[in-house]
């Protein structure tokens, strides 16, 4: 699947729910299904501090493609963590750090990457296109 | 019967049909909100204050001789003067326009601050916002100066026993919160002010929460400084208060220089204008200082203890309906409180719940409320806050609680 086919299939997930809680119920039910960062990668240098959460990220190159485990406390903004990952991981780094996440803005979670957000969600996403500039 | 009591009866429903965005929705919801410690929502005769000053009165103050520099100087005096009799301050040059409660404290801070020296002691508590914390440290890096912190108890009550050891004659300060936050504690300033100034130290009272629950009679407190911002109190944002005894503002130097401020210029020598402009330099935010008059004019209209007894049977209504909640543990639970009710749940973060909150309309206030040390204290990573004002509802409080179970259920 391309990274603009994995965009479109969360588009078309989401698009059965026409309820706000409905959507966060989702969000909430993925946040929990995942285990995303292993405990030994939540350090200090992998920390995102938002205000309202916290986020850690740990990135890799494997094989050319870039690797992305992330976490957070809150479970909804883990939950917007596990659709980022799905949608960016294993993806090359030219594509990481040139794709537009069209998706959040069409399910409607964009208020979720706004930096006045402050949970931590819009520095991870500047993170991955950061590392991957690096790796490209 | 004679009696010389004016306020109108109490009645929300009147009330909120003053406040127009409380009629507005939120992703499909009725709005309630609960985020006045935050900021209060404003009357419509603020708003329309506003509305009227832009549109037939603008003009620069203090300088103009022209009908409309008279007339816009006239009304941000009267603002004065309105502001200066709710607080019951002697005099009205006592009475400082500011940007607000932080700006107030950081004008203490650095002139007041400026007559301090190495090893002089500042004392605040554990409980206070940042605003009440950061510049006082500044103060101390600059001047040498050594902060001091009362402790509280786990209820969110100052350690008394632990302020009386820290007063001594090197105090020349004592700058705490009335009413906390992020806690909705009421401390004992009286008590405070007068043991400080049993020794010879100021005290400088943040009045941020305070101003818009409890009668605030500065002669009667005593208190050398009293700080507040507009917005908390149905008036704008951007403008707020700073009251302090003129024998002390008598004695400081100016904080900030410019227009307004000064009495002479020269290239060689400057001399300062009087009170209270010495404070205020520049072109202040006139229309902001004006529709505060208008606001405090608004709230003089009610009985404060009426407003404060409906604030506290909310409080105490939204308390008893959460601890209904499993894992639901309420944080801040002193004797004296305001109507603040901040609380965590077992395993659930505070920004899911107020994200979903959010989604049902509902307007809390979620995270460290400005107050980090004193999440630590509680080794919390912040907590849900519902502030509560004069209007709002108890039905409103079940909505809440409804839209509570529902949030819980999804989290868990």
């Amino acid at each position: 699947m391309t990274l603009e086919e994995k965009q479109q299939d969360i588009i078309d997930e989401f698009a059965i729910f026409d309820d706000w809680m409905d959507k966060y119920e989702y969000i909430i039910e993925l946040g929990k299904e995942l285990p995303m960062i292993s405990e030994e990668n939540k350090t200090d240098d992998k920390l995102i501090e938002g205000c309202q959460s916290r986020v850690w990220l740990n990135t890799d190159v494997v094989d050319g493609k870039m690797n992305f485990t992330a976490d957070s406390d809150a479970i909804i903004t883990k939950g917007i963590i596990g659709l980022l990952v799905r949608v960016l991981d294993g993806e090359t780094p030219k594509d990481v750090a040139t794709t537009k996440l069209r998706f959040i803005q069409e399910i409607g979670l964009h208020e979720h990457l706004s930096p006045t957000r402050s949970n931590g969600l819009a520095s991870m996403v500047k993170r991955m296109k950061l590392s991957a500039i690096a790796a490209s | 019967m004679i009696t010389d009591d004016i306020s109108i009866p109490f009645d929300v429903s009147r009330i909120r049909t003053d406040f127009p965005t409380l009629h507005r929705t939120v992703n499909g919801k009725d709005l309630i909100y609960f985020d006045n410690g935050a900021t209060s929502q404003k009357p419509k005769v603020v708003i329309d204050a506003i509305t009227e000053y832009y549109t037939n009165n603008n003009a620069n103050i203090h300088r103009g001789v022209h009908f409309l520099s008279q007339l816009a100087t006239a009304q941000y005096e009267d603002a004065r003067i309105i502001i200066q009799k709710y607080i019951n301050a002697p005099l009205s040059e006592e009475v400082l326009f500011t940007k607000g409660t932080t700006d107030s404290i950081n004008l203490v801070a650095n002139s007041l601050g400026e007559l301090f020296t190495e090893g002089d002691e500042i004392i605040i508590s554990a409980m206070e916002h940042h605003s009440n914390i950061v510049p006082w440290q500044m103060l101390c890096e600059r001047k040498g100066c050594i902060l001091k912190v009362i402790p509280i108890n786990e209820a969110g009550e100052l350690i008394m026993d632990e302020f009386d050891k820290l007063l001594s004659t090197k105090t020349k300060l004592v700058s705490i919160t009335h009413i906390s936050n992020t806690l909705g504690t009421i401390n004992p300033i009286e008590e405070i002010i007068e043991k400080t100034h049993n020794i010879g130290g100021y005290v400088l009272i943040d009045g941020a929460q305070s101003i818009q629950h409890i009668k605030i009679d500065v002669q009667a407190l005593d208190c050398d400084f009293f700080a507040f911002s507009a917005h908390k109190v149905f008036g704008p944002t951007g403008i707020g208060i700073l009251y302090g005894k003129k024998e002390i503002l008598d004695q400081m130097p100016p904080y900030q220089g410019g227009g307004d401020m000064i009495a002479k210029v020269t290239f060689e020598k400057t001399t300062y204008n009087e009170l209270p402009h010495k404070f205020e330099a520049g072109t202040p935010n006139i229309s902001g200082g004006i529709c505060l008059g208008t606001a405090i004019s608004y709230l003089s209209e009610f009985d404060l203890g009426a407003i404060h007894a409906h604030e506290t049977e909310l409080a105490n209504y939204a308390e008893e309906k959460l601890l209904e909640f499993d894992g639901l543990r309420i944080i801040g639970t002193a004797e004296k409180k305001t109507s603040v009710v901040s609380f965590v749940v077992d395993g659930i973060h505070p920004f899911d719940l107020g994200t979903l909150l959010d989604k049902q309309g509902i307007a809390v206030r979620t995270g460290h409320h400005c107050t980090q040390p004193l999440m630590e204290f509680y080794q919390i990573p912040g907590t849900v806050r519902a502030s509560f004002a004069f209007y709002n509802t108890k039905e409103e409080i079940d909505v809440f609680i409804r839209a509570m179970k529902r949030s819980l259920n999804m989290l868990r």
